[in-house]
């Protein structure tokens, strides 16, 4: 699974960070970093990380 | 598995039913009607980047999940009335659809101001077509827009006209402050401030009695007589569900349709409800059924009733525990942010400063009882992480007692 944040987008709401924190987290400046090739046992809660996203910023490919 | 699960309505919520509902098992065919001519795109944009001209459609829509591939769309349809005894739909194409489990996701539309005077140059906000016809008059020269509604689409408005540099832009409101119905004076007060250090004007205390103009609006004609001039007006004052097509079913349809503690309506295993139409006691809070306008609710809503929904239609055992989202939202308005997590609104009777200062970041909490109920940061990035803090405390908090 690969993950790809469109950073154009992302606005650093943070809502993937609560439904995916193996994946997702903020940086000290508040701003998103992530894991790009989670492991497949996360898939749930990439997902819903990506649904969760107000920009929809998150696509899952794979 | 055989048989038809229908979703009335294709906006957000419609889509995440149908996905919801494959990914909680369904494998019998889904129809999702929806009288839009769009596939499901995302709305909070619709107020800012698309009046401001930086979003396309494409850039809206939302992608299907792969697993929703199959899902069967019917478009620019509407359903006129839901016989659900029949287990039947009939679409205005004149076509009845039989279904084996139902999902109504059809939303809300506008309230309009019903007042005299001409049509033309108002406008509101909830569609696509709606933001785009407004942004076309927003980008005339030396237009002068009235804002009706201070709530969070009226002063998002607002501050997208301000920076696409509009002459003048005025927000009208009867209450004395704006959003301080969902947050409070201490909020409203801060945000009225903001508001104005940036151009907006405020017309606070005053309702509406009527429109100034022939052939379209030139004015906004208020309670004590004033008249504010308008090219072009916005109403955003509120919203009303669109249930018309569930009636002479027996259902409680006083404000949405109300549902049980799992979104099932009137006792009906076979029909839920996602979205804002939805009337759902919280089982968070204090079972009183409400309906939530939050972004987040069709999601909430959609995971929770397809797994209610398929349960039955597979006739599998087992209760799920009741629904109990955490609400969440945001507004963005000028360059400042608005974050919040819980019920702030139940909350509004005890509002304490949790950190910051109402003139910079602040971090805002809502209680009842002296249990902590929301959390609301104003500010950058770091009020918005702030309340992030609180999230987890929210959460874990016992349920407020009825």
């Amino acid at each position: 699974m690969k993950v790809v944040v469109d950073m154009n987008k992302c606005q650093d709401h943070g809502q993937c960070v609560f439904a995916a924190p193996d994946v997702f987290s903020m940086d000290g400046d508040g701003h998103l970093v992530y894991v790009a090739g989670p492991g497949e046992e996360l898939r749930d809660e990439v997902e819903e990380a990506a649904d969760v996203c107000p920009l929809q910023a998150i696509r899952i490919e794979g | 598995m055989t048989g038809r699960a229908v979703v009335v309505g294709a906006s957000m919520g419609g889509l995440r039913a149908a996905e919801q509902l494959r990914a909680a098992g369904w494998t019998g065919a889904i129809t999702v009607v929806g009288d839009e001519p769009h596939m499901p795109y995302n709305r909070p944009p619709l107020s800012k980047e698309v009046l401001a001209g930086k979003a396309s459609f494409e850039s809206l829509a939302f992608t299907p999940k792969a697993a929703a591939a199959d899902v069967e769309w019917r478009l620019g349809t509407k359903v006129l009335a839901a016989r659900l005894d029949e287990r039947i739909v009939d679409l205005d194409d004149g076509e009845a659809i039989r279904y084996d489990g139902l999902v109504v996701a059809t939303g809300m539309r506008p309230r309009r101001l019903r007042c005299p005077g001409p049509l033309a140059g108002r406008h509101t906000v909830r569609t696509l077509a709606d933001a785009q016809g407004l942004r076309d008059e927003l980008t005339r020269p030396d237009a002068r827009v009235v804002v009706v509604g201070a709530g969070f689409i009226g002063c998002e408005v607002a501050a997208t006209a301000i920076g696409l540099g509009v002459r003048e832009v005025t927000v009208v409101d009867p209450l004395p402050l704006p959003m301080v119905g969902p947050l409070g004076e201490l909020l409203g007060r801060a945000l009225l401030r903001r508001h104005e250090e940036r151009g907006v004007r405020f017309a606070l205390g005053a309702g509406v009695a009527g429109f100034e103009g022939e052939d379209r609006v030139t004015g906004v004609v208020l309670g004590d007589g004033t008249v504010l001039p308008a090219d072009v007006v916005v109403e955003s004052v509120g919203s009303i569900a669109n249930v018309e097509w569930l009636q002479d079913n027996g259902l409680d349809l006083s404000d949405g349709v109300l549902t049980d503690e799992r979104l099932r309506i009137g006792g009906r295993p076979e029909v839920v409800a996602v979205g804002d139409v939805a009337r759902f006691p919280n089982a968070r809070y204090d079972g009183v059924p409400r309906r939530v306008e939050h972004w987040s609710i069709p999601t909430d809503t959609a995971k929770h009733a397809a797994k209610v929904l398929v349960t039955h239609l597979v006739g599998a055992d087992g209760e799920m525990a009741p629904f109990a989202p955490l609400p969440t939202f945001w507004s963005d308005q000028h360059e400042f942010r608005l974050q919040s997590f819980g019920a702030p609104v139940l909350g509004k009777d005890d509002v304490r400063v949790l950190d910051g200062d109402p003139e910079g970041d602040v971090l805002v909490g809502y209680h009842t009882g002296g249990q902590l109920v929301g959390v609301v940061a104003l500010g950058g990035q770091a009020a918005a992480t702030g309340a992030a803090r609180y999230r987890a405390q929210l959460l874990k908090s016992p349920a407020l007692t009825a």
